[in-house]
Order: structure tokens, then C-alpha cells, then sequence
């Protein structure tokens, strides 16, 4: 690591205020970062915890909204997110149980890593994220690997999800890493379909049209059959290639469906 | 009932006290007054030459003491290698320098450039960051075939190709001809055993501390074998003498292979902290750790099994390349062959063996021996290929076993090994006991009903532990006599330790041993130590590898014991009047035979160093004695394993439902201990079969370089093992008639476990004759879609 200075504010005003400094960078669970620093990548000046503002913590349920806080750890949101099972049980199979403890939704969607699985719910169901400055609509969010629609400085301060009808999320690991080779979080509200696909493309997180359309008229694994996505654009590496990956979507795609059919 | 003490007892073992309550004492743990802390700057490009490595700007960095480069090695000795292996032509193997730092080259990534010594770790970094090389990238020889293509890069240029040795053991030529030209079917096959990391869970450490006032120099590391080190470092690289040279190795956290050998960075604090006066540091990273500890395995292989029409097996032969990386590590040459070659014929009767190794240079890290070492190379390729010639004969893989398993005993195979002892059907039986083959068709229903495939594999091995005897070894070109040794100090009152060159890393010495010598004396097990692991306090010993610690040290402590027991006896006759032939030892008592009269163990004992009352005219005072053993041939556990496994076709995915392992370590001391032996070898085997994966791209970047992308097995990988090993076979050299647990499990485990994915997929209709390991999901849905 190279030397920083930490900062741990009670309130989010404070944060971003700190955050506005040169070379300043948020730190909440600290499960990518603290790698990251310890490896020598990153060389913030500044880190400031996001951990210590109440503001940011916790999970509420009203009306068919389920919000968490951006710095809520993942055990949290197992534990408390009873009213979105396929969300809270996503939550508790990431990582380990000292991963879950430390690491928070907001950390998870600001890096967006291609193989994480929040993405994946913030998109299968349509979420909101809320920063300290504006509202963006999961579609908007995500750009990209690792990249999002976040400006510098800006704060992940709460993740808004409308509880669907029917949800699932199924991950077929990684072998080592156990993120996910591919995670398809899958909702149906009414008529209204969402299929994301998270650790496969090139492109990060995507919602696979085609599939959502499908699924619309008929919410059945069976619906999919003979739908592909083009390993062309998927993440090939040691642990598979695009035409594996291609073929894992349609595969998780089926099961997601029949875990959210019950 | 079983025991309660002594040999055949299972006590929880004592070590596990510090260990579990954070008490242990590793060599991190060790700081020294005055400590500077190394970072070593390590080649990030797997070959290039060095055009020049400024340290100017960072050697005014806050906190620098000094950077060392190659140039300071000038003069100084290169990393030996122990074993000098003769190729088929009767020439001495190649072996090219390994600087402590490199010189003129790198040769792998990792390979260390430089070294930063400060007064911090971060500063020492940071100093290391504003070192300027400048390195002309060549290309990287990565693949071994294409290392011997005439016109290859050469890793080593002063060497006339990358080839180190072109290896041939066995049976002639015209018998194996013979044989396979008479063959009425020959199996054939072709596969790569993967290349792994040891991973244990205590990263390499090492510190070096010199001291002027009497120009000792004290090393304090991570390793199995400390004399060994001390050896290897004083003579050949240092030139340090014996008695000016320390070498501890505490509490060692699983080394598995990988801390047998000798390190440069062991090599380099031992050396910078005599240049600058001041206690040396340097703790791996886990990072570190992927690119700089000796890797394991790493062979490829085309193996070829001749049968006659009854299915007797006639002829074997195969045809290995292994990797040794850019350098050769300590017992790097000894792995493919000696270790290797002479496994091949494993359980069976086959009349005709012959062994082929061509061992490659390569742009890699170091590969050397790893749990096994050699044998589960052997035993894999065997077991492998007897599985498949079952499925293209049609027969019962057990029963093709069965058939051909050698009977009698001692039997001397082709490949220069004599097996003392055995019984391979009666592990069979007791395997075959514990897996329910005939409900095996139901519980392959059973997942057919889920849409998942269900298998069943087997496997025999037969593996040379109790390594070794010396002369044996000495001729093979071994470097160092194999024997080891035991000095037990009995102190006045009676208590004992026992000093011994073995080193406990895991294993429960500290346990086991105690366990013989109070059997031997009759006395409390609590009143007996071990002492290991500082050359300093133990007597020579060779340390801890190829399951030898209890069949070598052990049969040296026992010989160290049994003379105590003479002089006590000595003493004893002399305090009861009576003569020395008349005394027994029961229960720690020595007594007169036919009599009531005896005295007791601490009688004896506290005579021995108060000798107011004694025979000093025929005895000296005192009771301690050493003795050095060296074995008269391997020792040779062999057993019979099974796996049962469900695949999932949709995903490729396989997973572990059951395996047993029955196995025959000749006598068993602790059986608790050797029943966690053979689970963690078996975790690791599993690992190897399914999940573990060192791979390098074409440049020679490391792909799988941490645990993002290195799978280790975890808890949930493997299933509730079923272990036995009630079949004893006594071995009939050692006086404890034992043969070593600690390899069976990696060695026995990988076969067994991919005969039976085979199983499930050749069941199911598809026409697979292998997939090479890790059994990867995306591997084995890529045999499954072609
Ligand atoms: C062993 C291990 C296993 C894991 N397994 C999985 C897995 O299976 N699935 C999975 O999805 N993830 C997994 N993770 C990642 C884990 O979920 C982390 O929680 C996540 O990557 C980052 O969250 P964090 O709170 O730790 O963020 P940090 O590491 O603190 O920060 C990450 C990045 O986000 C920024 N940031 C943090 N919070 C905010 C905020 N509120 N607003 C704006 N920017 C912010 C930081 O500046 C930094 O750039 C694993 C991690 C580890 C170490």
C-alpha cells in the first residue's frame, strides 16, 4: 500500500464534501479496494468511509419498494430483505461470511465488476439507484466493465428495488473465484419480463432481450428453447469460453426461470 | 478395545493446543533486534536479457539500507541441484547456473532481479518501484515439445539446446518390442498431468541474522528439512562452514513438497545480512508465493499398455516430457525419473516395463517435487490406462486388476524396485466392501431420474515412500545419503527428549513419536518430547518428505531407544545385584526375572547422572544415545480407491458423492493421525482431479496467479470420505514395520476420481477416452458437445 490518509464522516454531507478533494476515494466494505491498495493500483491521497453514516445503512420495505442503504453489508441484506427472497438470497451466496460482513451493495454497483451479482438484481429488476445528487434508472447505470454513470466523487447513498411477482437468481461459479462464470437474475411483474445476465459479456451486465420477450408471453424455461446468445461477444478465459458461456446463459436463463416458477 | 496409549493409541495430538489458540511460533512470528526488511523486485516478463539495472535513484529513497543485483552474487555458488541424473547415453544432465539473482537473464516471471533491504517493508517497496531496468523481452519457450524443436529460443544459452536429460529405464528393448509386437491388443493414450501450485497455507519465510561477535550466521525458515538447508546453502552457495551456521526451521505451516528445497531469497538474507551487519527479513506474499515456490507435476505423456488375448497385461511403456521450469530446483531431476519411472509397474505382474523421460527448460517457475512426487504422475498414467483398456475390452476394471496384480512377495519388478511385502486383493476386498457396487445401477437410476449422469472409478497404486536407502540412491545420483537420525536424552528424573531430524510441518510428530518410545520403555507418553527442527539442537537428519518421517527417523529413534534400554539395563542389574541378562522392562520397571525384586524407570535414570551408587569402572554416567539409520529398500504402501461422482450434462459440472480409500500402511501407530493423513491427501488429490490449474499463456505470464483464478478444493468440493486401513502388511525391514501414509492420498486419489467421470459419460453414450485434468466444468462440457 502507499500511504493515505483516512476520513470517517457521520453524515453524507460530510463525505461528499471530502470526497471533493484531489485523489479522495470513497471506501465502504473495502473487500475490492483494500486488495486493490495492497497491491499497489490505486494511490488515493484520501480514503473516506462510507461505513459510519447511518443514513447509508439498512433495509426497508414499503409499499412493494424494497430499499437499502448503499454502505449495508450483504449479511444484511440476507437477513432483512425477507420481503425479495431472490435478492436476499443472492445476497447471502456472495463471497464468504467475512466477504459478507464487510462488503455493501453500494461498493458492489459502484465497481461494477463483470462477474459480480448485484448487478445482475439491479438490472433483472428494474432498480433505482440513488446517489447524493440524482436518481438513475438500473438501465442507464451500467456502462460498461467496471464502468457505471457515476461522476467522480459522486455516492451510491441507496438501491431502490420494486419487489416482482416471481424472481430468481441463479450463479454457476467460477471454480476459484466463485463470482459468477455466469449469474441470470430473472423477474416477472404482470406481463413484464426482465432476464440480466451477469460474468458472461464482454460488456458486463446485459438484460437478454430476445429471452425477456419469451418469457412474456410464456414464463417457462421451455419458452427459451432454441434462443442463443452469440458467444462471439462473451468472456473467454481460463475457466471457459464464449461458447461455453453462451451456452451456460441459456442454461441458468432455464433454471432461473424455474426457480422464480417455484 | 482399541488401545489407549502407546503405539496403536489415537491421543489427540498435542501440537494442536498452540496451533488452535494462536500459539504457535512460525517464522514470521520471529522479529530480531535491529531487523531490516528485504523486497525483492522480480521480472514481470518470463525471458528477456538484462541491459542494465539502475538503482542510483532508489538507493537514496528514505529507508534504504542497501539494494543488492546479481552483480553482487559475482563469486558466490548458484542453487545447487542434489540429484545428478545419467541420460540414456551415460551423459550427466545439464545443468545450468541458478544465480540468487539473476544475471544477464530473466528466465521466468518472478525470477528476482533485485533486492531492497530498508528499515521498512513499505520502503523497501518503495525503493523498488524507482529501480530502472531495462530488459530486450525474448521469446518465451513455454510449451515443452516446441522446446525441443531444433531452432527453439534457449532458455539457457550457454546450454547447446533446452533438453536436460533424455531419460531410459527399464526393461530392454527387444522384450517390449517383443511384447507389443505380439500384443492382442495394446491401449494407448495420451495425457497431461497438470501443473500445480503447493499452496500451503504458511507463505515461505525467511531470516537471516548474522552475528559479528562470534561470525555466526543463524537462518531462520520455512522448511522440511533444515540440515538439508544448511548443507546445501553452507557448502554450495555461501561457503559458509557447518559450525557457523544455524539453520531453524520453527512451527511450519504445511509444506507439501514445496519447503524441501533451497531458495534463493533463504540464500540471499543469509548473505545480505553478513554484508550489512544487520538481521535480513523477507515474508512471501501469497502473490509472491504463485510465481517463486517450486511448482508441482507438469507432465505429458503417451503411455501404451500391451495385453495377450486373455487380458494378461505383456508389455508397458510410456513416453513422458516433464517440465523443470528455467532452473532446476533442489530434487527437481530425481521427480521423473527415480521417483517415477520406478512406480510403473505398479500393482501388477507386467513382464516388460520401459520408461522414456525427456526433461525440458522452460520460461516457468522452478518444478520440483510436490505431494507424491513422481508416483502420482506414475500412478495416474497407469491407472488410467488399465481403465481404459477395460472399457475397449469390455471387461470389469476390477476384475482386469485383479487378474494381473502381482501375489508374491518380496517381488522385484522391471524397473529395479523389490516390493518386500503386500496383499493387493485383500485392499481390493476391503474396498469393494465399502462402496456397494450392487446398488451402484440404482443410484445411477436415481440421477438419471434428476437428468444427471452417475459414475463409478477405481483405481490401485503401489508407491516407494521411506525414503531411502543410500547406497541405492547414491548410485542413482543422489547427492546425499537418505538415512536420518535420533538422539534421546533421558534427563536425570527420568523424563526424555528426543532429538530428531525429522521435521514436523503438520504431520503430529510431536504425537506420534512420544507414542513408540513410551510403548518402548513402558513409561507415561507425557514424559516424552520431541526436539526438531534447529540444527543447533538435532542431530543430522535429512527431514521430512516422501512419507519417510516415522519409517527412517522413527527406526532411528527406536535404535537410539533400544540402546538406552541396554545401558539401563546395565545399571539397573548393578543397583539389583543381579546379572544384566536376568533384568526385564515392564512397565517401566526393571526387574529381576523369577523375582519380586525391581527398581524403578527413575531409579535408574537419576543412578545414571548421580552415579554415587555405580558402575563407573564398565559404564559411563549419563543416558543419551544417538543412533543414524539408513534404510535397506523403500518401503512400499499400496491400496485400492474408489469415487463416485455425478456429472451434470447441461454444465459440465461434476460433483464428488463418495470416495473410499483402503489402504495398507503396514503398522499404524496413530491411527486418528493417519486417518487425517489420508483425508488431506485426498483433498488434495481431489483438488488436482477437479479444480487446481497453474496454466501459463504463450508469453509466459502466469494466468492463474492468485486465488481469483487458482481453485483450490474447499470444504463443499469434496464428500465424507470413507478411509481403512485394516489390511496391514508389515514392512519387513524397519524395526516399527511400518511404510508411511502421507503421499497415499494425493497419489491414490486422482485416477479414481476421473475413471469415474468417464464412467458416467461412456455410460451415457459418449464415446470419451479422456479429458485431461482439472476436470473443469467447461472441460468436461467440451468432451461431452466435441
Ligand atoms: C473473497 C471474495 C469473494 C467475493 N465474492 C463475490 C461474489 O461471489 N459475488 C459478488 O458479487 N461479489 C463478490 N465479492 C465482491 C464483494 O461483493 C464486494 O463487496 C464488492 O466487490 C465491493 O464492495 P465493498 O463494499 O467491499 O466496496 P469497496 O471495496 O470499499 O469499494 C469498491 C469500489 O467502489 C467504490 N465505492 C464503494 N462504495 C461506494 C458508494 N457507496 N458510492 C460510490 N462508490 C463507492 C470505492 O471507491 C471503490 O472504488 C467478493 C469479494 C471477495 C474479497
Amino acid at each position: 500500500m502507499y500511504a493515505f490518509d483516512v476520513v470517517r464522516p457521520s453524515s453524507l454531507d460530510e463525505a461528499v464534501a471530502a470526497l471533493g478533494e484531489e485523489d479522495a476515494q470513497a471506501l465502504s466494505g473495502g473487500q475490492t479496494l483494500i486488495p486493490t491498495l495492497k497491491q499497489r493500483l490505486a494511490m488515493p491521497s484520501k480514503l473516506v468511509s462510507l461505513t459510519g453514516i447511518a443514513d447509508l445503512q439498512g433495509v426497508s420495505a414499503d409499499g412493494g419498494t424494497i430499499t437499502i442503504g448503499g454502505a449495508t453489508p450483504h449479511a444484511t441484506v440476507a437477513a432483512e430483505a425477507g420481503s425479495f427472497p431472490a435478492l436476499a438470497q443472492l445476497a447471502g451466496n456472495i463471497g464468504d461470511p467475512a466477504v459478507r460482513n464487510r462488503g455493501t451493495i453500494g461498493g458492489s454497483l459502484a465497481n461494477n465488476d463483470p462477474s459480480a451479482c448485484y448487478p445482475a438484481a439491479a438490472l433483472g429488476a428494474g432498480a433505482t439507484i440513488t446517489t447524493n445528487s440524482r436518481a438513475i434508472a438500473a438501465d442507464d447505470y451500467f456502462q460498461g466493465l467496471f464502468t457505471t454513470a457515476l461522476d467522480e466523487g459522486e455516492v451510491v447513498t441507496s438501491v431502490s428495488f420494486p419487489v416482482p411477482e416471481k424472481a430468481a437468481y441463479v450463479k454457476f461459479e467460477q471454480p476459484a473465484s466463485r463470482f459468477a462464470l455466469v449469474g441470470v437474475f430473472v423477474t416477472k411483474s404482470g406481463g413484464d419480463v426482465r432476464v440480466a445476465v451477469t460474468g458472461a459479456s464482454n460488456d458486463g451486465v446485459f438484460r437478454w432481450s430476445e429471452a425477456e420477450a419469451a418469457l412474456s408471453g410464456n414464463f417457462a424455461p421451455e419458452a427459451i428453447d432454441g434462443l442463443s446468445v452469440s458467444g462471439d461477444d462473451m468472456i473467454s478465459d481460463l475457466h471457459g469460453s464464449g461458447a461455453y458461456r453462451a451456452h451456460l446463459v441459456g442454461v441458468m436463463t432455464k433454471r432461473a426461470v424455474a426457480a422464480a416458477n417455484g | 478395545m482399541p488401545k489407549d496409549h502407546g503405539i496403536g493409541a489415537s491421543p489427540k495430538r498435542r501440537e494442536d493446543v498452540r496451533f488452535l489458540t494462536g500459539a504457535g511460533n512460525y517464522t514470521d512470528d520471529i522479529n530480531v533486534y535491529g531487523q531490516t526488511y528485504v523486497h525483492f523486485l522480480r521480472s514481470d516478463v518470463a525471458h528477456g536479457t538484462i541491459n542494465s539495472v539502475d538503482t542510483g535513484a532508489a538507493a537514496g529513497m528514505p529507508g534504504v539500507v542497501r539494494i543488492f543485483t546479481g552483480a553482487d552474487f559475482e563469486g558466490v555458488g548458484g542453487l545447487p541441484c542434489g540429484w545428478q541424473v545419467t541420460d540414456k547415453h551415460g551423459e550427466a544432465m545439464k545443468e545450468p547456473g541458478h544465480p540468487v539473482l539473476a544475471q544477464g537473464k530473466v528466465r521466468h516471471v518472478g525470477d528476482p532481479i533485485a533486492a531492497v533491504v530498508a528499515e521498512s517493508l513499505e520502503e523497501a517497496r518503495n525503493a523498488a518501484e524507482a529501480i530502472e531496468v531495462d530488459i530486450t523481452e525474448l521469446p518465451a519457450v513455454v510449451d515443452m515439445k516446441s522446446a525441443l524443436e531444433a531452432g527453439s529460443t534457449k532458455v539457457h544459452d550457454d546450454l547447446s539446446d533446452n533438453l536436460c536429460y533424455d531419460w531410459q529405464f527399464g526393461s530392454d528393448q527387444a522384450a517390449v518390442d517383443e511384447a507389443f509386437a505380439n500384443a492382442a491388443h495394446v491401449t494407448t493414450l495420451d495425457l497431461r498431468n497438470n501443473r500445480l501450485v503447493a499452496n500451503p497455507m504458511e507463505p515461505r519465510v525467511a531470516l537471516g541474522d548474522y552475528n559479528r561477535a562470534n561470525d555466526e550466521s543463524t537462518l531462520y525458515t520455512t522448511s522440511q528439512n533444515p540440515h538439508v538447508i544448511r548443507l546445501l546453502m553452507g557448502a554450495f552457495v555461501l561457503g559458509l562452514p557447518e559450525h557457523k551456521l544455524r539453520v531453524v526451521a520453527p512451527d511450519v505451516g504445511g509444506g507439501f513438497g514445496t519447503k524441501i528445497f533451497h531458495y534463493a531469497e533463504e540464500a540471499f538474507v543469509t548473505f545480505a545480512s553478513r554484508q550489512i551487519n544487520r538481521p535480513v527479513k523477507w515474508t512471501s506474499t501469497r502473490s509472491e508465493a504463485f510465481m517463486s515456490d517450486a511448482h508441482g507435476r507438469d507432465h505429458v505423456t503417451t503411455i501404451e499398455l500391451a495385453l495377450d488375448a486373455d487380458n494378461n497385461f505383456t508389455g508397458l511403456r510410456t513416453d513422458t516430457h516433464a517440465n523443470m521450469g528455467a532452473y532446476l530446483s533442489t530434487f527437481a531431476s530425481s521427480v521423473p525419473t527415480w521417483l517415477h519411472g520406478t512406480l510403473m509397474a505398479g500393482n501388477y505382474k507386467t513382464p516388460a516395463v520401459q520408461v522414456n523421460v525427456k526433461a525440458v527448460f522452460t520460461n516457468t517457475v522452478a518444478v520440483d517435487a510436490y505431494r507424491g512426487a513422481g508416483r502420482p504422475e506414475a500412478t495416474f498414467q497407469l491407472e488410467r490406462l488399465v481403465d481404459k483398456a477395460a472399457r475397449e475390452l469390455g471387461v470389469d476394471p476390477i476384475a482386469l486388476r485383479r487378474q494381473n496384480f502381482i501375489t508374491e512377495f518380496p517381488y522385484a519388478t522391471p524397473v529395479a524396485v523389490e516390493y518386500d511385502t503386500g496383499n493387493y486383493h485383500a485392499t481390493m476386498d476391503t474396498l469393494e466392501s465399502m462402496i456397494d457396487r450392487e446398488g451402484f445401477a440404482a443410484r445411477r437410476a436415481e440421477s438419471a431420474s434428476r437428468g444427471k449422469l452417475r459414475g463409478l472409478g477405481v483405481n490401485c497404486y503401489i508407491e516407494a515412500c521411506g525414503i531411502a536407502p543410500s547406497n541405492l540412491v547414491g548410485q542413482l545420483g543422489a547427492r546425499a545419503g537418505l538415512y536420518d537420525a535420533a538422539t534421546v536424552r533421558v534427563n536425570a528424573t527420568g523424563s526424555i527428549s528426543v532429538m530428531v531430524g525429522a521435521h514436523s510441518h503438520g504431520q503430529g510428530h510431536e504425537t506420534v513419536f512420544p507414542q513408540v518410545v513410551a510403548e518402548m520403555l513402558g513409561i507415561d507418553e507425557g514424559m516424552v518430547d520431541i526436539v526438531h527442527g534447529d540444527s543447533s539442537k538435532i542431530p543430522f537428519g535429512m527431514g521430512t518428505y516422501g512419507s519417510r518421517s516415522l519409517a527412517v527417523c522413527g527406526s532411528a529413534m527406536v535404535r537410539a531407544t533400544e540402546k538406552i534400554i541396554n545401558k539401563a539395563k546395565k545399571i539397573a542389574a548393578h543397583l539389583l545385584e543381579a546379572s544384566e541378562a536376568d533384568i526385564e522392562l515392564k512397565d517401566g520397571q526393571f526387574s529381576v526375572a523369577g523375582t519380586d525384586k525391581s527398581v524403578a524407570w527413575g531409579d535408574v535414570t537419576l543412578a545414571a547422572y548421580v552415579p554415587h551408587n555405580y558402575p563407573l569402572e564398565d559404564i559411563e554416567p549419563g543416558l543419551e544415545e544417538t543412533a543414524f539409520y539408513d534404510p535397506a529398500n523403500f518401503t512400499y504402501p499400496s491400496g485400492a480407491y474408489a469415487c463416485e461422482v455425478e456429472v451434470d450434462p447441461e454444465t459440465g459440472k461434476v460433483t464428488v458423492l463418495d470416495f473410499a480409500a483402503a489402504d495398507d500402511f503396514g503398522n499404524v501407530v496413530n491411527p486418528m493421525i493417519v486417518e487425517g493423513q489420508v483425508h488431506g491427501g485426498l483433498a488434495q488429490g481431489i483438488g488436482q482431479a477437479l479444480l487446481e490449474n497453474c496454466a501459463y499463456d504463450e508469453n509466459g505470464q502466469l494466468l492463474s496467479a492468485s486465488y481469483m483464478d487458482y481453485a483450490m478444493p474447499r470444504a463443499d468440493d469434496v464428500p465424507y470420505y470413507k478411509v481403512d486401513h485394516s489390511n496391514v502388511t508389515p514392512c519387513t525391514h524397519n524395526p516399527l514395520g511400518v511404510k508411511g501414509c502421507g503421499e497415499a492420498g494425493a497419489i491414490g486419489s486422482p485416477p479414481a476420481l476421473v475413471n469415474a467421470v468417464l464412467d458416467a459419460l461412456n455410460a451415457a453414450g459418449h464415446d470419451i477416452g479422456h479429458i485431461d485434468m482439472p476436470l473443469s466444468p467447461s472441460r468436461v462440457w467440451s468432451a461431452i458437445n466435441g
